[in-house]
């Protein structure tokens, strides 16, 4: 009881997940910055900007639906800190694991998206609603290249269940290696589901605003944005997980440390990839994605495939 | 036609792709636009009747306050006027100090676009980068006259400052430095994939719609209107310098881009020429404070376009008349025709290509018998009371109490 209250409460739950995804924006933001030639913000600035907006008053739009408005903030981050108990950190054993938990994970790192359509859609305001739109729009283009690619690496694996297959990787060194396309993929398929540039489409400033948040301000709009956070730093563990799955049988102090720099390099790697790339439209993200990063992410499936039939029989 | 499948997106008075206030209403089906109107009018400052109340040496630090970014255009358009007028002999010194500022404005104001281009893109990086880069030559503007952006260096008979050896030297330091930085970004805009993906195809006017719409500046010449003042009617400095007149045929935003990445160049040319050539003597001749009577119109081609002024003096030490058109207001016309059939992420690049300056085009139009059946000409108590009237029924808001209190403070 003790021990499962310690787990969702201090570690790997909440208090470690928000300090982690809080590091993890600074480090983005402090990159990026960096990059473009600027200071960047102090280390503290995440903390500050959430302790801010906790402080700040909540506006409801009259026309939205006060419910659903409110719900979907609280589900955003329920959903990204639930999928962070089944992925693997330091050890080939995650906190929990079942078979097919590869399948969950990757659902409920689909919900926070969601609730980004539910959210801007009742809030009936023109720009929330167009960012609603084209947050679901953007799903449909990114989701098949990262489940391919993600799920590709457990076909090699031959397990759903990601604690396995951080088993598999561990037993059979160097054959992560292979895995080095559907890692691209994924990491762009995972700029997608952060909204980040060239894919923050659905919030984009010079269009339409802030989106899908551009009614949303005060608490709300602090738990979306921290949900941003946990989600970035789930979606780069789950990404450590599944394409860097070495190191994992060091000491507790050792592998932590690895797992963080793992997680950091991923994150550094988006940063990198929001700083030198233009917003694209819409239109020609789903021409990418479907084009070039789903058959690619076929090809890794091909890869596994024959791999494992050839080397793994 | 108003369908149910549309979306009518307010873009602006206040919006964040757009920095200063301006309207445009779209209409969206999906992602695509149907239709688009543009209402320009929000910061209306009435500079030229403010002119009509001052000497012209006032009305030319007024003028120089139309525009941020072309201040300098501004006054030496005005200035040009009032010395066509007053049939004064401005020194060849001060011709060559006039364009050598004029060159270092469109240097700024190009880098400056290049910035907000990119951030209308989503890319900010070239925002930091182009700006960063701004500030050398804004530090030499500021160095040559001792301010950031209202220069202050025109006055009517010439300029106030001279250009020392030592600055001249400072200025081709920053030059060098200025022409490596953008030979960096020609090769960003041209090779940039996301860039070229955002850019081409983007935004189209073609020729014929160029000219018809009466597009001037850069707008212009990317769709192959090789319309350049600086050429067709040489003011200043600009008849003796070497220069070539930048166009581009793809007729997009794409072009409008490479144009002013292009044109950079040839301004660097151009300031190292003038302080090649720049001949001794003085830098300005006394002006009469009254200016006879007569009018003239003046052209300067701003980095936005052609600016024109156009000044009517009676005899006085004030002006009659003066009229300023900025070249936003010529471009902004194109803007409905460039946005036919695009997306809406393509609207705020659009709107941007033109490099677009809204207060210093707002003026206020008065139409006199027009000759329209339902004129009429409305005394300014009748539509006070209107006024009062309109807000109490469509925004439920009564001001007539707050009206009365105030008629009796102010005796009204």
């Amino acid at each position: 009881m003790i021990q499962a209250l310690f787990n969702i409460i201090i570690f790997p739950g909440l208090l470690f997940l928000f300090t982690f995804a809080l590091a993890a924006e600074y480090i983005d933001r402090k990159l990026s910055a960096r990059l473009q030639n600027r200071m960047g913000p102090p280390w503290f600035q995440p903390l500050a900007d959430f302790i801010k907006l906790l402080g700040k008053e909540n506006i409801l739009p009259c026309d939205a639906d006060v419910h659903i408005f409110k719900f979907m903030p609280v589900l955003a981050l329920t959903a990204s800190v639930t999928s962070f108990l089944y992925i693997p950190l330091w050890q080939p054993k995650a906190l929990n694991s079942f078979n097919g938990d590869v399948i969950v994970v990757l659902y409920l790192l689909t919900i926070p998206t969601l609730t980004y359509f539910l959210g801007g859609w009742y809030s009936r305001s023109v720009y929330s609603m167009i960012g609603a739109v084209r947050s679901l729009t953007q799903l449909f283009a990114y989701e098949v290249p990262l489940f391919m690619s993600i799920l590709a690496s457990a076909l090699l694996a031959n397990s759903w269940n990601l604690s396995e297959i951080a088993l598999f990787y561990s037993q059979h060194p160097g054959y992560w290696l292979f895995n080095f396309i559907g890692f691209s993929i994924a990491l762009i398929s995972l700029l997608g589901k952060l909204e980040k540039t060239p894919f923050d489409i659905p919030e984009a400033e010079t269009e339409i605003v802030a989106g899908s948040f551009t009614e949303y301000s005060g608490k709300l709009l602090a738990f979306f944005r921290l949900s941003i956070d946990v989600e970035m730093v789930v979606g780069s563990s789950l990404l450590a997980a599944v394409f860097f799955p070495f190191g994992l049988g060091l000491t507790p102090v050792l592998g932590f440390i690895l797992y963080i720099a793992k997680v950091l390099f991923i994150v550094s790697l988006i940063s990198f990839l929001r700083t030198v790339l233009a917003r694209l439209r819409l239109d020609q993200m789903i021409t990418l994605c479907w084009k070039y990063f789903a058959p690619l992410a076929f090809l890794q499936v091909i890869i596994n495939l024959i791999l494992k039939g050839v080397f793994l029989k | 036609m108003h369908n149910s499948r549309d979306v009518q997106v307010p873009f602006g008075p206040q919006h964040p792709a757009l920095k200063e206030p301006e309207s445009f209403l779209v209409t969206l089906r999906g992602e695509k636009i149907t239709a688009s109107s543009v209402k320009i009018g929000y910061n209306h400052r009435g500079i030229e009747k403010a002119c009509e109340e001052r000497t012209y040496i006032q009305d030319l630090y007024l003028i120089e306050r139309i525009c941020g970014i072309c201040s300098h255009s501004h006054a030496t358009a005005f200035a040009q006027a009032v010395e066509e007028i007053a049939g004064l002999e401005v020194p060849k010194r001060a011709l060559y100090i006039r364009s050598l500022i004029g060159e270092l404005e469109r240097v700024h104001s190009h880098l400056l676009w290049l910035g907000v281009a990119g951030h209308e893109i989503g890319f900010d990086t070239l925002l930091m980068y182009t700006w960063r880069d701004r500030e050398v030559v804004m530090d030499i503007l500021s160095l040559l006259t001792g301010n950031r952006v209202n220069y202050g260096m025109n006055t009517i008979g010439g300029v106030r400052r001279d250009i020392t050896p030592a600055q001249a030297k400072e200025v081709l330091k920053a030059v060098d430095i200025l022409e490596e930085r953008t030979k960096y970004y020609i090769k960003i805009a041209t090779q940039e994939t996301t860039i070229i993906d955002r850019l081409s195809g983007v935004g189209v006017l073609s020729k014929k719609d160029a000219i018809s719409l009466g597009a001037v500046g850069p707008t212009a010449r990317a769709s192959g209107v090789a319309r350049d003042v600086r050429k067709d009617d040489p003011y200043a400095a600009y008849g003796e310098l070497d220069f070539k007149v930048i166009t581009a045929n793809t007729c997009d935003v794409y072009g409008r881009t490479v144009v002013r990445v292009q044109e950079l160049m040839e301004s660097y040319k151009m300031i190292r020429q003038i302080l090649k050539d720049m001949p001794e003597g003085p830098i300005t001749v006394r002006a009469p404070r009254k200016i006879p009577a007569g009018e003239a119109a003046s052209r300067y081609e701003a980095p936005r376009g052609e600016d024109f002024h156009y000044v009517r003096s009676n005899g006085t030490e004030k002006p009659d008349r003066v009229k300023v058109r900025a070249p936003t207001l010529a471009n902004v016309q194109a803007v409905s025709k460039m946005l036919e059939d695009r997306y809406l992420a393509d609207m705020p690049i659009v709107i941007a290509a033109i490099d677009p300056c809204f207060s210093c085009t707002d003026r206020s139009i008065v139409i006199k018998n027009s000759g329209a059946k339902n004129s009429k000409t409305v005394p300014w108590e009748v539509l006070h009371v209107q006024s009062i009237e309109w807000y109490k029924e469509r925004r439920g808001i009564d001001f007539s109490a707050l009206n009365k209190k105030y008629a009796k403070a102010f005796k009204i």
